[in-house]
């Protein structure tokens, strides 16, 4: 089983959008969003929303003020400034449910219960099963979140006999990209000709490569700053990036978007023909990379 | 004065409208920019401050005195993360999984355990030409946690009172979004006309309301393509302060490195404009909450 994971670095670079097309390029295959605070895939899939389920990430220390003789000792050991007194309130925000609270005072004023912090589906579309969720606002936990989207998707595939999972991941290269990695087969960064996708690009490719994935680059809008384009592309196929493609700034892919679709589904021109192109390297790379780790 | 500057889905502008934003105060506060986006930061990317002051942001994580400890598994069984773990006759730390919560420590019998700081990070600051205070957190690759760089950031320096204190926030709706907003009088939040960016500015309406901080909104790359975004600011009262075209000479001098201000000078009135709503939907809200005492 392949898993092809997407990645940005810095957000809003065009990772959904590139994801959207793939899925529709790639034949049936299970699709994951993994960027599960911010998940907007389904938003482009058309699913067929299936069954919520409850996801408990953490416990959170819950105060029974009735208990409480103001002594102060949790306050005074929590690190997290998450407890005040008079009366006894818990910051459920700053909680990060360590339960030293709950062990240290004398008059069991606390305690300790799991909180419901989100909620996952898996639903279908056209294009093959979507497994997402929704964390909740404010919450914390995104990484165990995401590691438990990834092992659904594994396990649909293998239900379904799908060979590719395709992986939206999060911005950034905290908790939750870190989670998205586990079992990657190959990596797709969307990067963007600016400054600052530059600079973000550079602080994925560090973490992809401290994992030792295979990765490819792609160059959305590139021709928004073409000598920029260049420099990326330059700087990643140094720093061993399997090949770099290159999408052009096309309205079309925001137009799709707005109307729910892919670019792909409403056009064979402009950026989608340079998604059709990426896929038909990407598709070959994948093989390649599946093959090496058989060889194994 | 204390701004944060959020957005929900990445990519909308928070970067551009915060830089933009403390640029054209300058002359007339005493602006602080800092960037809590740890895992991607960007802003001294447009404001090339010297980096001249710096110091690690850690976890303090358990160290084990081998010579004390009876293997007895305390900390272990206390331990929320799973970051101790009591393997053969050792008891091994994972630090990536330590939270620094200190309950390993308080909880051993034989005082076996000492903390010790553990590096994530590195906080960096310094002021620019135009004397903007500026300082942001760098999460060290391969490392989780961002949180506690962002409340160390914040920690960090003291700005005095009368300070114009801009925060650009993550990308996300979790909780080093929340450690950003933590604190702040109010939060402008930049979105653009997509269903992805609505999906994701109403996930921060629901952070803001939840933390009871007042907010309005930017709407960047505006060309009327897309109406849901302004119906639903204005069947919620979210004040829209600011609109920024769909062009494409903007999309190029943001990529260079330039800020609004630079790009149209009209951006530098229509900022100062926006702080002087800010300002007074705070001074409104200030006085209702008055009244109701």
């Amino acid at each position: 089983m392949k898993q092809l994971v997407i990645l940005s670095g810095k957000g809003g670079t065009g990772k959904t959008s590139v994801v959207a097309a793939l899925s529709r390029l790639a034949g049936r295959s299970v699709l994951a969003d993994c960027d599960v605070d911010a998940a907007d895939l389904h938003l482009v899939m058309s699913p067929e929303p299936g069954e919520p389920h409850e996801f408990s990430g953490r416990s959170q220390a819950v105060a029974d003020p009735q208990r409480c003789t103001d002594c102060g000792l949790c306050v005074e050991h929590c690190r997290f400034s998450a407890l005040s007194l008079d009366p006894l309130r818990v910051d459920g925000i700053a909680c990060e449910g360590c339960g030293l609270c709950a062990r240290i005072c004398p008059e069991e004023a606390l305690s300790m219960q799991p909180v419901v912090n989100g909620e996952w589906r898996v639903s279908q579309t056209s294009w093959g099963p979507l497994v997402h969720a929704a964390l909740g606002i404010a919450e914390d936990n995104s990484g165990k979140l995401v590691t438990l989207v990834r092992a659904e998707a594994r396990r649909v595939a293998d239900e379904d006999g799908l060979d590719l999972i395709l992986v939206d991941g999060s911005p950034g290269i905290g908790c939750p990209v870190i989670a998205s990695l586990s079992g990657a087969s190959m990596v797709l960064v969307v990067t963007e000709p600016t400054i600052a996708g530059r600079h973000d690009l550079g602080r994925v490719l560090g973490l992809v490569q401290h994992f030792h994935l295979p990765f490819a680059v792609c160059i959305n809008k590139y021709d928004l700053n073409a000598e920029m384009a260049q420099e990326i592309e330059v700087g990643a196929s140094e720093a061993g990036a399997r090949f770099v493609a290159r999408i052009r700034h096309d309205r079309a892919v925001t137009d799709a978007m707005v109307a729910g679709k892919s670019v792909i589904d409403r056009s064979r021109e402009g950026a989608a023909a340079d998604l059709i192109e990426m896929w038909t390297q990407l598709s070959d790379e994948l093989q390649a990379v599946a093959m090496e780790a058989q060889g194994r | 004065m204390k701004i944060a500057v959020a957005s929900g889905k990445g990519g909308t502008g928070k970067t551009t409208i915060a830089v933009s934003l403390a640029l054209s105060l300058a002359d007339q506060a005493d602006v602080w920019l800092m960037d809590c986006d740890v895992e991607a930061p960007n802003a001294h990317l447009f404001l090339n401050p010297p980096l001249d002051k710096q110091t690690d942001a850690v976890i303090h994580i358990p160290q084990i005195d081998t010579e004390k400890c009876t293997l007895c598994g305390k900390c272990v069984e206390v331990c929320q993360f799973h970051a101790l773990a009591k393997v053969g006759k050792s008891i091994l730390v994972f630090p990536q999984l330590c939270h620094g919560c200190g309950s390993c420590t308080l909880n051993c019998p034989e005082k076996a355990i000492r903390e010790i700081p553990n590096p994530i990070g590195l906080l960096e600051a310094g002021t620019t030409d135009s004397g903007i205070h500026f300082a942001h957190g760098m999460l060290t690759i391969s490392e989780p946690m961002s949180t506690p760089i962002i409340r160390q950031l914040k920690q960090w320096e003291h700005p005095p009172q009368d300070a114009v204190i801009i925060l650009d926030a993550p990308p996300g709706a979790s909780c080093s979004v929340v450690e950003t907003l933590h604190g702040v009088d109010f939060a402008l939040l930049v979105t653009e006309p997509t269903p992805f960016g609505l999906h994701d500015l109403k996930q921060m309406v629901g952070i803001v309301e939840d933390m009871d901080i007042p907010a309005g909104i930017v709407i960047n790359r505006e060309d009327g393509s897309f109406p849901p975004l302004n119906d639903y600011c204005r069947e919620n009262s979210l004040p829209v302060m600011l609109h920024i075209p769909y062009e494409r000479r903007i999309a190029e001098g943001i990529a260079r490195g330039d800020n609004l201000t630079e790009i149209h000078p009209k951006y530098l009135a229509a900022l100062r404009k926006v702080f002087d709503d800010i300002k007074q939907i705070i001074h409104d809200q200030n006085q209702a909450a008055e009244k109701k005492v």
